[in-house]
């Protein structure tokens, strides 16, 4: 999946991803794709229910080699 | 837009684990477009006292438990395996080892996110203490009332 911004989550365990998602977003403009990489497995199911809260698009994720690469397009 | 989802904490704990918790689900909800507002009470207090410097109080008494009770986002035991603070360094180096921010951290976060934080009058009363004891970040001081006028509009609403 393309994105057009990606950050860099590894390490790093609830609630900062999350945290760290909320602040790029409102640098982004409606309609981009944010790709969060990160290794806490938390984050699969935490990222498709900030996205259904706040109105943001979830995407998908992509696992591979214990790291999970979620998407979310900016609502 | 709709009007946003409100989340009410009192944090009446003055413990660094409970700390962590409380300031968690407040990122949590604000992260997540909530209106979040914790009422610190009682030892709640001491995770929003400023960490330098005295804190001054009137009469030998409260001297006494401004003195053991100093407080301060830095100073705070655990709530279990404290060990006159032996546990609380090891505990911090466990949350080192997997980059979970500290209390003072996690709540300049919950204030950039608009985090409110209320600090309880009749705990600061009894325990004789004034707003300058207190981090800048402090929002209000209240009571009972102004909780309650938040917390009867929110959909989350813990007691820590």
């Amino acid at each position: 999946m393309k994105s057009d911004i990606t950050i860099d989550c590894i390490g790093l365990y609830c609630p900062m991803p999350i945290v760290n998602t909320t602040k790029q977003m409102k640098a982004m403009q409606p309609g981009q794709v944010l790709e969060v990489v990160a290794d806490d497995e938390g984050i699969k199911q935490d990222m498709p229910n900030w996205a259904r809260m706040t109105g943001n698009e979830f995407l998908g994720i992509e696992e591979a080699g214990g790291k999970y690469h979620v998407f979310v397009r900016k609502a | 837009m709709a009007e946003k989802e409100k989340m009410t904490l009192i944090l009446f704990s003055g413990e660094m684990d409970k700390a962590l918790a409380a300031f968690n689900i407040a990122l949590g909800g604000a992260t997540s477009g909530m209106d979040v507002t914790i009422f610190f009470t009682f030892w709640g207090l001491n995770v929003i006292k400023r960490n330098e410097g005295g804190i001054k109080s009137k009469g030998i008494m409260r001297n006494m438990l401004n003195f053991m009770n100093r407080g301060g986002a830095k100073r705070l035991p655990l709530s279990k395996f404290h060990m006159m603070g032996m546990g609380k360094s090891m505990m911090l180096g466990l949350m080192k080892d997997i980059n979970f921010p500290q209390v003072d951290e996690l709540m300049r976060t919950a204030k950039e996110l608009g985090v409110k934080f209320i600090a309880c009058t009749t705990t600061m009363g009894m325990m004789g203490i004034g707003k300058d004891a207190f981090i800048t970040e402090v929002d209000s001081f209240a009571g009972v009332a102004t909780y309650l006028s938040e917390a009867r509009q929110s959909s989350v609403n813990l007691f820590i």
